[in-house]
């Protein structure tokens, strides 16, 4: 079993995060489709997770809490997917290239396993990141 | 009880336009036709997280107040600023947008919209080779090959197969839903021996990752249409394709060029490309060069990925060379419902789609610059405008810590999380639901939005509260030259 993994990060959307925003960024159907991490099963084993189990996914921009999900949908080892929201974005890259555009896929992370740490609200994440 | 047909479905950039809503006692009570995001929008509108009245940070919390109220302190800011921004239009009318352009104009500020965030690298490689694009209506009818490029339309656009690819029944390409129905039925079949073989075997361990993960090259030959699936990872629209390329994150490029190389007959001189292959790259290529009529849509894995616009060149630069052999075209999956509209209204008004600096009094555009990410990132702006997006959920933090520490505005219909950190929140009516409009299809076709039920009472437009802000904006500067 390993402390950490290294991972590449991806984020983008899910037909549930499509629909939670509908519903508002406050409702529960947001905060479920967003505070998650689709990981893949075998490196959930090496982590010793099973789904549901929380984790802290870090970048060089900061850490969050989140809740890891096995892909469904085949193997995707060395790939996290967190779909757009604040939680993927407190701790995406803002790098640009100079385009303005920030590098929301694709970028190095490390995941470690985090049982006894609670999933922020997205209230309590923009209260801790901006101070409102 | 009024059922309306034919309501144009105000989320994503298809735009479909066959919603049938029922409407009992001023609300929409039920819908049909729509994929579950549409639903979660005409049934979830009226919830509990809309916002109704203006609203002003005081002591540090949102407190209600008038509109005339709200409108003064918002012209206040943005006449007194020196680089304001203002930023999102997507989800809004195109009539709205024009308001938009106005105002950036009189105040002086960054006009930019989402494609920053999502096509603003499509748009930029367009600019450098130029893009051999189609209608949606076309592709419906005509094209035999469909390629979607790291998106995934059934998370993203759950009705792009159905309305405009390869599950809708064309003039003269038919529908490939019932060859899908029973490939599903076989798959699950397969899948329930696999699960039946794994618990006879405890051994068994699951299979490595590979590149090639879904279909197989013969399924390419096959009459009909055909639907290839490239990404990093196997999504819902790779189970759905008749072949499945897994692409190493990151490495778009180098198999572009490498698709690029075997379109034009030469030989590669290495095993596999970005994690695949050549073989398959080759199965692929042969699959490109023999259709009547392709299509490559493509999505956020080529631009918010490394190389970026350059992704998007190379891209379409694979077009342009099967178009010496086939017919090919390709085109941007657009996410906001009218983010082609941000984009095509920009251009007609200051000439330039997204990025809009009118500080100097006249619009410039460099993208690196004049964004409101980089002005973000740079710390530059003193004050922001936000309409129609939610730049504080889909921001990188660090731009958005930068945004709130100077006074933010925001027109929105939810309580999103930008309007939790707003310091003025006017709540508006939603365009497409409570207010008609016009929206840009992504095919740049303009569709018209159709207004289902009034909005709540006090509720304004996205247009309405902009005029009212750039009407109050000359007033505050026409006394300001006074004193002056």
């Amino acid at each position: 079993m390993e402390q950490k993994l290294h991972v590449t990060l991806l984020t983008g959307r899910t037909i549930e995060q499509g629909v939670g925003k509908e519903y508002g960024k406050a409702s529960h159907e947001y905060y479920d489709a967003c505070s998650m991490c689709y990981m893949d099963s075998d490196d959930m084993r090496k982590l010793g997770i099973k789904s549901n189990t929380n984790i802290k996914v870090t970048t060089p921009v900061g850490s969050v809490v989140l809740k890891a999900v096995k892909y469904p949908r085949g193997p995707t080892p060395g790939l996290i997917y967190i779909p757009y929201g604040p939680w993927a974005n407190a701790i995406c890259s803002y790098a640009t290239t100079s385009i303005g555009m920030p590098s929301f896929k694709g970028t190095p992370a490390d995941v470690e396993a985090a049982p006894g740490e609670k999933i922020l609200t997205i209230e309590e994440l923009l209260m801790s990141e901006f101070g409102r | 009880m009024t059922v309306i047909k034919s309501v144009t479905c105000p989320i994503c950039g298809c735009l479909c336009d066959d919603i049938e809503v029922t409407v009992e006692n001023n609300e929409v009570v039920k819908m049909k036709n729509g994929c579950a995001v549409c639903e979660g929008k005409f049934l979830g509108y009226k919830g509990e997280h809309r916002t109704k009245k203006p609203l002003i940070r005081k002591d540090g919390k949102l407190v209600p107040v008038t509109m005339k109220e709200a409108v003064h302190a918002a012209a206040e800011v943005l006449a007194n600023a020196n680089y304001p921004i203002l930023y999102g239009w997507s989800s809004t009318s195109s009539e709205a947008q024009r308001v938009g352009v106005e105002l950036a104009e009189e105040i002086g500020g960054v006009l930019d919209n989402t494609a920053v965030v999502c096509h603003g690298p499509s748009i930029l490689g367009v600019q450098e080779v130029g893009i051999p694009t189609a209608t949606l209506g076309q592709i419906r009818h005509r094209a035999d090959l469909i390629i979607y490029w790291g998106c995934d339309p059934w998370s993203a656009h759950p009705r792009h197969l159905e309305r405009y690819t390869n599950f809708t029944e064309g003039r003269f390409e038919k529908s490939e839903w019932t060859s899908y129905m029973t490939k599903l039925k076989a798959h699950a079949g397969n899948r329930k021996l696999a699960s039946a073989m794994r618990i006879e075997d405890s051994k068994a361990k699951p299979k490595p990752q590979a590149c090639y993960v879904g279909g197989s090259p013969p399924e390419l030959s096959k009459g009909g249409r055909k639907l290839i699936v490239v990404d990093v990872r196997k999504s819902m629209t790779a189970e759905m394709a008749d072949f499945f390329i897994q692409v190493e994150p990151n490495k778009d490029y180098e198999v572009l060029q490498a698709l690029r190389a075997l379109v034009k007959d030469k030989e590669l001189d290495v095993d596999s490309v970005g994690g695949v292959p050549v073989e398959y790259l080759q199965d692929l290529a042969d699959a490109l060069v023999n259709c009547e009529f392709g299509v490559i849509f493509f999505g956020m894995g080529l631009t918010q990925t490394a190389g970026k616009f350059r992704n998007i060149e190379v891209a379409i630069q694979l077009v342009r060379d099967l178009n010496s052999k086939t017919k090919f075209m390709i085109m941007p999956m657009r996410g906001h419902y009218n983010v082609t509209g941000a984009n095509v209204v920009s251009s007609w008004q200051s000439g330039y789609p997204y990025g809009v600096d009118f500080s100097l009094g006249y619009p410039r555009y460099n993208p690196g610059e004049t964004t409101c990410m980089d002005v973000l990132l740079r710390d530059e702006l003193d004050a922001s405008l936000v309409i129609a997006a939610d730049p504080g959920a889909n921001f990188p933090k660090n731009a958005v810590q930068n945004m709130v520490k100077h006074p933010l505005i925001v027109i929105d219909p939810h309580m999103n999380a930008t309007a939790m950190l707003g310091d003025i929140v006017f709540p508006a009516a939603f365009v497409g639901i409570e207010v008609d409009g016009t929206a840009y299809r992504m095919d740049s076709v303009p569709i018209p939005l159709h207004k289902v039920v009034d909005p709540p009472a006090g509720v304004l437009s996205d247009e309405e509260i902009l005029k009212k802000i750039l009407e109050e904006v000359k007033i505050i500067k026409a006394k300001n030259a006074k004193v002056a």
